[in-house]
């Protein structure tokens, strides 16, 4: 493994973590000052529509997400597991392509695929670290089960 | 067999749990709602703009689809070959000239009819269809069609009354303004909740749960019970609009008036405030009106998002909610920027919506176990059924199960409509 790819796993690595522990913070922290966020439905972008089920065009939109769902909505009881693919490393590690899928479990310990997709990240190198300045996730279980609360 | 003795009130305050749950309730509701007298929308004229356009829709569980024929007129049809039965159209959406189904190659004009058949007449003069077997009497089932400035209606029944008089002077006043200007489509998002489709169309009747429910209303200061506000009906009920007026509170109220609730009061601020910045598109000052129309269409402006909502059975225990994000073709792009921002309020994900697909769930599995218990529906009082000019009701509920039991059969004698 050479180290440009080992930093990519590495980014890759922590975003689902952090978002698995619901350390949400520390998870905004792997996006740029000036970063894009969004969930597109595979039915939307197979036919250009530009709607999503999140789109955060601002740091700013991202932080009220997390700050909402802390601090507003209700949403079903569970963890996330993030099982995220091999990359697809591109232009110099700066562009990525990850497939991922979302397991959430239940209180009582009852597992479901939540997610699958795809993920389509543009990175920015800030000093030593790549951080997300793009990510657009390409929802193929664009039939949301029950609700989407936590980040994919 | 459910009948009209399972209304332990004669004013739908208390509804059986049973309704949500019971499969043979359920088939009855396909057979005499869905393919009832009643006017369920299908899609848009924007979506299907060009000759030979189709989309793939449901009326309840039965597929659907429209399309434009080579008149420009809107078709629509149950999406089943005469033959087997199969899915003729398996794509949702696209552009043909005939519609063909892969089993046996049966093929369907844009109307419907039935034009081909592959071998009719065998080979070499023997196997085929009989000559006498009457081509005209094997086409695709079809719906009729009506449209409200371009939103797309269809029912199964003949003996449906015209569209207009199904929707009442107000819901036509309400789509006109929605659909006062040609939409854009911004997109579709899906939602499937384990739970029974009528606690849906029951929710977005329900005025009440707004702010207590999606409590990001009330935090981020989008949309308080205290705003002038209430619910405006058609003459039987069976429809309701939720609406509300911008700027018609004040923070002071608001923030006393919550103090009682268990809800948060202090109004936090976001850091991206065109989130829930409101501009005002005409001379009225809604700024929130979900226009539900029975059974399964709601019509939302939340602010400035707009969208149509489909709810779709899937069986007693799971509906989807198939939501169509619209905009205007002549919005400038900053206005079009602005609702796919604002589309974060809404659908699986949204701000002011997540929680739904949550309650549903949550009210579903708990109920079923207690077939005989009831649900309680007394928000703004028991009794008539009528508008009301306030929010903190629940009565648009009861029109909904009085229609309901109109159309199943179980409407009990001296009940209020």
């Amino acid at each position: 493994m050479n180290s440009d790819a080992a930093a990519v796993y590495t980014l890759l690595a922590e975003y689902g973590a952090l978002i698995d522990c619901a350390k949400f913070d520390e998870w905004l922290c792997l996006f740029a000052e000036e970063c894009r966020y969004q969930i597109v439905p595979r039915e939307n972008f197979d036919r250009g529509l530009p709607a999503a089920l999140v789109f955060c065009d601002s740091r700013a939109m991202l932080e009220d997400r997390v700050r909402a769902l802390r601090e507003a909505n209700k949403y079903n009881i569970h963890t996330d597991r993030h099982v995220i693919g091999l990359p697809r490393i591109f232009k110099d590690r700066l562009a990525v392509e990850a497939p991922f899928a979302v397991y959430q479990t239940d209180q009582e310990g009852e597992t479901r695929l939540f997610a699958t997709g795809v993920y389509h990240d543009r990175f920015e190198l800030a000093g030593e670290h790549l951080k997300i300045r793009d990510k657009l996730i390409l929802l193929d279980t664009f039939a949301v089960p029950s609700l989407l609360a936590t980040p994919l | 067999m459910i009948t009209a003795a399972a209304w332990p009130t004669l004013d739908y305050s208390r509804v059986p749990y049973r309704l949500y749950h019971d499969t043979e309730i359920y088939t009855r509701e396909q057979e005499r709602i869905f393919h009832g007298p009643v006017w369920s929308f299908l899609g848009l004229d924007a979506e299907i703009p060009e000759p030979g356009d189709f989309r793939a829709t449901w009326l309840g569980e039965t597929p659907v689809i429209f399309n434009r024929d080579k008149s420009g007129a809107v078709r629509a049809f149950v999406n089943r070959c005469a033959h087997r039965g199969a899915l003729v159209r398996r794509e949702l959406a696209g552009n043909a000239e005939q519609h063909i189904c892969i089993y046996h190659q049966w093929c369907y004009g844009l109307d419907g009819g039935l034009m081909a058949i592959p071998f009719r007449r065998g080979i070499r003069g023997k196997g085929g269809l009989d000559a006498s077997f009457d081509m005209s009497s094997h086409g695709l089932r079809p719906l009729r069609v009506g449209s409200i400035n371009g939103a797309l209606f269809g029912t199964l029944a003949e003996d449906a009354e015209p569209l207009e008089h199904y929707l009442g002077a107000a819901i036509l006043l309400q789509l006109r303004r929605l659909f006062d200007r040609p939409v854009r489509v911004l997109g579709y998002n899906r939602q499937r909740v384990r739970g029974n489709w009528k606690l849906y169309a029951e929710n977005t009747r329900d005025n009440y749960h707004a702010s207590l429910l999606h409590e990001f209303l009330v935090t981020f200061g989008l949309d308080r019970s205290t705003q002038v506000g209430g619910v405006k009906m058609d003459a039987r009920h069976r429809h309701n609009i939720t609406w509300a007026e911008a700027d018609s509170d004040t923070d002071e109220f608001a923030r006393q008036t919550y103090s009682g609730a268990r809800v948060r009061n202090d109004f936090l601020s976001l850091k991206e405030p065109a989130l829930v910045a409101f501009h005002q598109e005409r001379d009225d000052k809604l700024n929130l009106v979900v226009t539900s129309v029975f059974p399964s269409a709601v019509f939302v402006q939340i602010s400035n998002s707009l969208a149509v909502r489909q709810i779709r059975p899937r069986g007693v225990d799971e509906v989807e909610i198939f939501q169509t994000m619209l905009g205007y073709q002549d919005d400038p792009p900053e206005m079009t920027l602005h609702r796919l921002r604002q589309a974060n309020l809404v659908g699986p994900a949204g701000l002011v919506s997540m929680e739904d697909g949550e309650a549903i769930e949550i009210a579903h599995r708990a109920s079923r176990p207690e077939v005989d218990g009831t649900t309680v529906i007394e928000l703004g009082g028991a009794g008539v059924i009528s508008d009301r000019d306030y929010r903190v009701t629940d009565v648009p509920l009861r029109g909904f199960w009085s229609y309901y039991a109109e159309l199943l059969g179980i409407e009990p004698k001296g009940a209020v409509r």
